[in-house]
């Protein structure tokens, strides 16, 4: 393995350890803020470590691109998500 | 491990995991629960189709069969939510049920011997779609079988979409006929939601013209970027950057026949030029295919949007 993959690999397997941990979060934690607490967790860090991870073997600069624009889109898309649904939880006044 | 077992592991659990969706979904109490089994049904499904080598009907499970699909059954959960507990406390019909598990095991079995009954392999017309992909000027033999091939198909779909939204208008209480479809929305201008949709909006528009003009060489086409518009246009209704339009509106008649009936005419047009219905002039057939892609896209775009939407719920005079 060159270390251009070793980094790769580092990074992909950091990427997958916090979707783990946030998927855990998700299914573990006792309301709807801490939830959303770590499945923000799995969106920005583990996307961004992923694709960090993939940029190395992006076929060409456009490809590389087309990845970078992918993760800003996830970012904005889930922190709009969870801000959205952390206020309907605290409007509803319903913490489950 | 090498590199063909991993891709067998990961078809095994997506094909285990789409499964066990479905049967969640099929189980769950309430009917929003089964809509959520639904969507992640979807998703999964998409994923299975990547697998299987098929990108464009993936992206088309993944926007139309997952996500939109989707969305209208939420909606339709939303508005069944004050009778669920007197359908759940309805008396069980066991006979019902049975009749019910009778016919979905006869169609899934049915189905399964039909494909466990295929020589291997599988006849196929996919050499020859490839084969004349070129005549019709398109790189992607899938758009090209949609488009050329098998155009008849792709406009009778279209037509069902305007009659879906038919069936839809039609549940519109008289006096409201030729209002706005849909509640009003509260959103806080200077809210996250408006903030996102502002940003979004170009982007998204953006994607949605690159999808129509790549789905000739590759993955993509008017379908798919309609569906990304109708999503733009929801999104900009849900901040109140914009309201549903009043449905006896002009143009939007208009546009929603303007893709069917561009479809027809290039049809027809083939007919009195000799070359079929729905034939197109070789050295011409890249140009007329996008010609209707670009009517169709928006075409798509709002019959999508406004099935969504659902049928009028306010005078027209409703707006702010």
């Amino acid at each position: 393995m060159t270390p251009l993959q070793i980094l790769s690999a580092v990074l992909i397997g950091a990427g997958v350890f916090f979707f783990v941990a946030g998927t855990v979060g998700l299914l573990r934690f006792p309301d709807t803020l801490t939830r959303l607490h770590a499945l923000t967790k799995a969106d920005n860090l583990g996307i961004g470590l992923i694709v960090l991870g993939l940029l190395p073997f992006a076929a060409n600069a456009l490809v590389a691109l087309k990845l970078i624009l992918i993760w800003i889109l996830v970012l904005l898309a889930s922190s709009t998500v969870s801000q959205l649904a952390g206020f309907a939880a605290r409007r509803e006044g319903r913490q489950r | 491990m090498n590199i063909v077992a991993i891709g067998l592991a990961l078809d095994l659990a997506f094909g285990l995991l789409a499964l066990a969706v479905a049967v969640f979904a099929l189980r769950a109490r309430t009917t929003y629960a089964a809509v959520v089994g639904f969507v992640s049904f979807g998703v999964l499904l998409a994923l299975v189709w990547f697998r299987l080598g098929a990108p464009d009907v993936a992206l088309t499970e993944a926007a139309i069969g997952g996500g939109l699909t989707g969305l209208l059954m939420l909606n339709a959960s939303a508005v069944l939510r004050a009778t669920e507990a007197a359908a759940a406390a309805e008396p069980r019909r066991p006979g019902v049920r049975l009749v019910a598990l009778l016919a979905a095991a006869t169609v899934a079995g049915g189905l399964a011997a039909a494909v466990l009954a295929l020589p291997s392999p599988a006849p196929t017309l996919a050499p020859l779609a490839v084969a004349g992909a070129p005549a019709t000027g398109l790189g992607n033999p899938v758009a090209a079988t949609l488009m050329a091939f098998r155009a008849t198909d792709t406009l009778l779909e279209m037509v069902v979409l305007v009659l879906a939204l038919v069936g839809v208008w039609s549940l519109t209480r008289d006096d409201l006929w030729g209002g706005r479809p849909g509640r009003r929305h509260q959103a806080d201008s200077k809210g996250v939601l408006v903030f996102f949709a502002r940003l979004l909006l170009p982007v998204g528009v953006v994607f949605a013209v690159f999808l129509l003009f790549v789905g000739a060489d590759q993955p993509g086409g008017a379908f798919q970027g309609g569906t990304v518009l109708a999503a733009l246009w929801l999104l900009a209704i849900m901040a109140r950057l914009a309201d549903t339009p009043a449905i006896d509106q002009r143009w939007l008649r208009f546009w929603l026949i303007a893709g069917p009936a561009v479809f027809v005419a290039v049809g027809l047009a083939g007919l009195a030029f000799g070359v079929g219905f729905l034939g197109y002039p070789e050295p011409w057939a890249k140009p007329i295919i996008l010609a209707v892609e670009i009517v169709k896209i928006v075409s798509v775009g709002v019959t999508l949007a406004l099935l969504v939407a659902g049928p009028p719920m306010r005078p027209r005079g409703d707006d702010r």
